[in-house]
């Protein structure tokens, strides 16, 4: 941290009205498993996960469903237990609607879980990457938002010998309260968990941050991690992105993350507080990722709260557990309200980075007209990261891709604190999404180019060659020719010599 | 139960929540903060200076609409009334004389809006402030009706225009009586100084004009009150309107000089004070520098920016030709702004200052922990 910080304060970010009460203090409802669900074979970030059941296929709860594809990617299970209906496209929990395969699964009502689960007594006398491919097969993903496959950070920081384990308590992000309660509720669990991730890493000791609007979870942590030296709770100043990796790793270790770089070229990893809790669950009791807390809040909600949700459970059926709607929402959010996705409408399904299901109404959502921009540089002040929002903006609106990327385009984090500021109301973070969708298009473009190129390339090689061996034949038969006259003719005349002589 | 019946008419960008607070609301807070100033310029000169106000603001008003029809805009009436218009109005007339006649208010409107900000684009496009531009317009072509500073006549003084009285003064019917002109202070220091009379023997006199922290001086309409002013600003700064740089610049722009200055030569050279209450430092400070369109976008690019703006202003005062020379500083800074947006920008986090990426430390074993 700079000097200027340390005498005045965080100068980036914002501070929005944070609306996590009371829906943060009402007791987590368990929600009643849904007859159908929609379980999505993309819920993490890198390749869908492969089917592996058959329609008609009896499953127990914690059953695998998918597995993982690629080298980025995650194992789905069943979230309860029932009978394969379908695997087919369903919509998808995105703004375009766009359908994304999924297994649907007939609840059988006994919610049974599957008899071959893989549990252990004690987490510390497995090998490191023993536990990362428990944590693996049990389709771990980081429960921020974010969804990375937990497992390979696990190993990769353990190869990378990273120091300190960040957890991530931050919950920045307004409404939501899901980290909030699974802190209150279940600090035990999420100890055990980061002892576990710090044993797979070979970190040495973790910080677990959390913002201090939230001293209950704060009290309940440092009540559970009280016998555990490594383990130090550090409230931090509520600030809105505070759980942006970079963000965090800068305020509780001092450490700047270089730009296009991993918290791990620092010597730190950050998990999320639910993804200790779902390693914990994973390497213990051998249960697999099925189900999550999800925050229901919003102007519209009747009855807003913490739910536990199982995976593949539709929002409208989130929704009607917290009582339904009061109103029509003027927005419908998976997420939290800076970063989350607006929905298409209600019968998405519930995937594993779903940490709030909001509906918002008129009042709370940010829909006024777009006015010219008056070059007030709040957007400047607010970037978390130290760009010029404004000048970005005009660029891009520009179409001067170049000219963006030259002055941090790729640095931007998509917070959404420029655009939350502006009172101009300039869709900033749509300026920028639209510039790198433009981006990675033209990169697309240029590696098909240069592909093309070589294999034109590799062809007119080919050719080259072949043309050059069928003369060199050519030239070789023509010589053996050549030789086999001469020596004919060598042979008659000897004859001829011989004939005469004779 | 009924399904959930929402259909997303079209795709949000995100952020869904907003921190509240409009255009329309910075130009409304800033209106608010000149208003304490211009009652006062109202009270000091009369009707004259209310007719000159209103037709200014009119004028600024009327161009604008009409600048909007001729290029078409969509949503004319939404930008007319977001109250850019009738603020750039409004600063121009605040930094005129207030017994001006109405086609130089009429006339400073138009170059304003129209010169000063319709042809660059319209609202955050133009490169001047656009009050600057109408009044150095206005200063270069008719210098005798901007330099025509009055004896300040509170409202409520015998000798003081009535209304229609007044209302003949501003539509130029009554010629300004020679009894009612008198210098500023800025301007008799310069006829002194060129007239080979020092600044101690000038000011020693009876005639010369007095300072006065509220304002009661010949001047243009709204710069006089530099507490009434100064008391405008520290709203902004308290509303989050304007940060401190700007003005902060400004102030020690034109002080730290004029405090050398002066204390080496006060006879050639105005006091700090003298400098403070005349003319337009103090609007300028917290009301023209601080424009977002035309200044820097960084802190400390605003105080530099502020501090060529005093600087200059100091300079053209002292050593130039004009009294007053905020109003040439502001436009000369502006010209400056991308210069100092383009040196002077924020470190992106985790690169260096010249945008190279940081380079990586993993074996930072215990370095730097604390937080």
């Amino acid at each position: 941290m700079g000097l200027m910080e340390k005498f005045f304060g965080f100068s980036w970010g914002v501070h929005p009205e944070d609306h996590k009460r009371p829906a943060a203090d009402a007791a987590t409802r368990v929600m009643p498993t849904p007859e159908r669900l929609y379980v999505s074979l993309a819920q993490h970030l890198g390749a869908p996960a492969l089917p592996t059941v058959l329609v008609g296929q009896r499953v127990g709860k914690g059953a695998l469903l998918a597995q993982p594809q690629g080298a980025v990617s995650a194992a789905i299970h069943a979230p309860t237990s029932g009978v394969v209906a379908a695997i087919g496209e369903i919509p998808a929990p995105h703004p375009s609607g766009l359908p994304v395969l999924a297994v649907t699964l007939e609840a059988d009502g006994e919610d049974a879980w599957a008899d071959d689960l893989e549990a252990c007594d004690d987490p510390f006398a497995l090998d490191p990457a023993e536990i990362s491919r428990r944590v693996a097969a049990a389709g771990v993903v980081g429960m921020g938002g974010a969804t990375f496959p937990a497992a390979l950070k696990l190993s990769s920081s353990k190869k990378a010998g990273v120091a300190t384990l960040i957890v991530n308590g931050g919950e920045c992000e307004p409404y939501l309260s899901c980290d909030d309660r699974l802190m209150r509720d279940e600090a035990a669990t999420i100890v055990d968990g980061i002892r576990i991730m710090l044993h797979a890493t070979g970190a040495k000791e973790a910080l677990v941050g959390i913002e201090d609007n939230k001293p209950e979870a704060v009290a309940a942590m440092e009540k559970a991690a009280e016998n555990h030296g490594e383990i130090a709770i550090r409230p931090l100043p509520a600030r809105y992105p505070m759980g942006s990796e970079k963000q965090l790793t800068l305020v509780l270790t001092g450490r700047e993350i270089p730009a296009g770089r991993l918290p791990a070229d620092v010597g730190v990893v950050v998990h999320n507080v639910g993804t200790a809790k779902a390693v914990s669950d994973a390497v213990r009791l051998g249960r697999p990722l099925v189900a999550r807390i999800v925050t229901v809040n919003g102007g519209a909600v009747r009855a807003p709260g913490n739910f536990l949700v199982p995976v593949g459970a539709l929002v409208e059926d989130v929704l009607r557990c917290a009582g339904g709607l009061s109103r029509e929402p003027a927005r419908l959010v998976m997420g939290g309200p800076m970063m989350g996705m607006s929905l298409p409408h209600a019968r998405v399904p519930v995937v594993k980075g779903t940490s709030g299901i909001l509906a918002l109404v008129a009042a709370e959502a940010n829909g006024a007209v777009e006015n010219p921009c008056i070059r007030c540089a709040s957007c400047v002040r607010a970037c978390p990261i130290g760009l010029l929002p404004l000048e970005m903006a005009r660029r891009a609106e520009a179409g001067d891709l170049k000219g963006a990327v030259g002055i941090g385009l790729k640095d931007c984090i998509a917070c959404g604190c420029c655009a939350y500021v502006c009172p101009a109301r300039i869709p900033l973070v749509q300026y920028f999404a639209h510039a790198k969708g433009s981006l990675a298009a033209e990169e697309r473009a240029r590696l098909r180019t240069e592909a093309t190129r070589k294999l034109a390339q590799a062809r007119t090689a080919r050719l080259e060659a072949e043309a050059r061996e069928k003369a060199e034949a050519a030239a070789r038969r023509k010589a053996e020719r050549a030789a086999a006259a001469a020596a004919k003719a060598a042979t008659e005349k000897i004859e001829r010599v011989e004939e005469v002589g004779a | 139960m009924t399904p959930i019946a929402y259909r997303a008419e079209r795709m949000f960008a995100t952020p869904h929540a907003h921190g509240g607070g409009g255009v329309g609301r910075i130009m409304l807070l800033v209106q608010l903060a000149l208003v304490p100033a211009t009652l006062f310029g109202f009270w000091l000169y009369g009707w004259p200076a209310f007719f000159l106000w209103v037709v200014t603001l009119l004028s600024a008003l009327v161009c604008e609409f009409a600048s909007l029809r001729l290029l078409g805009g969509k949503a004319v009436g939404r930008t007319l009334f977001d109250g850019s218009a009738l603020l750039t109005g409004w600063l121009l007339a605040m930094t005129l004389p207030p017994w001006s006649p109405w086609w130089v208010g009429a006339l400073g409107g138009g170059i304003a809006i129209v010169i000063g900000k319709q042809v660059f684009g319209g609202l955050g496009q133009n490169v001047f402030n656009p009050a600057m531009v109408a009044r150095v317009a206005l200063l270069i072509s008719f210098p005798l009706q901007l330099t025509a500073w009055v004896t300040p006549l509170p409202l409520v003084s015998i000798p003081a225009p009535g209304f229609l009285e007044g209302l003949r003064i501003t539509l130029g019917q009554a010629p300004l009586p020679d009894a009612m002109t008198s210098a500023s202070l800025l301007g008799y220091a310069k006829t002194e100084l060129a007239r080979g009379v020092d600044l101690l023997h000038a000011f020693s006199g009876g005639h010369a004009p007095r300072l006065s922290w509220l304002g009661v001086r010949s001047g243009s309409l709204g710069e006089s009150s530099a507490l009434l002013i100064f008391l405008g600003g520290l709203f902004l700064l308290a509303a989050g309107v304007i940060r401190w740089h700007a003005p902060v610049g400004v102030l020690a722009g034109v002080l730290l000089p004029a405090l050398f200055a002066h204390g080496v030569a006060p006879e050639r050279f105005m006091s700090a004070e003298q400098h403070l209450l005349s003319g337009a430092l103090m609007l300028c400070a917290f009301f023209i520098a601080t424009d977002y369109v035309t200044s820097p976008t960084t802190d400390p690019g605003r105080l530099v920016f502020g501090l060529g703006v005093g600087l200059m202003t100091w300079i053209i005062r002292t050593l130039g030709g004009y009294p007053e020379g905020a109003a040439f500083a502001v436009l000369l800074m502006n010209a400056m702004t991308p210069i100092i947006d383009r040196v002077v920008k924020p470190r992106i986090l985790g690169r260096t200052r010249s945008g190279k990426p940081l380079i990586p430390r993993p074996d930072m074993a215990d370095a730097g922990k604390g937080g």
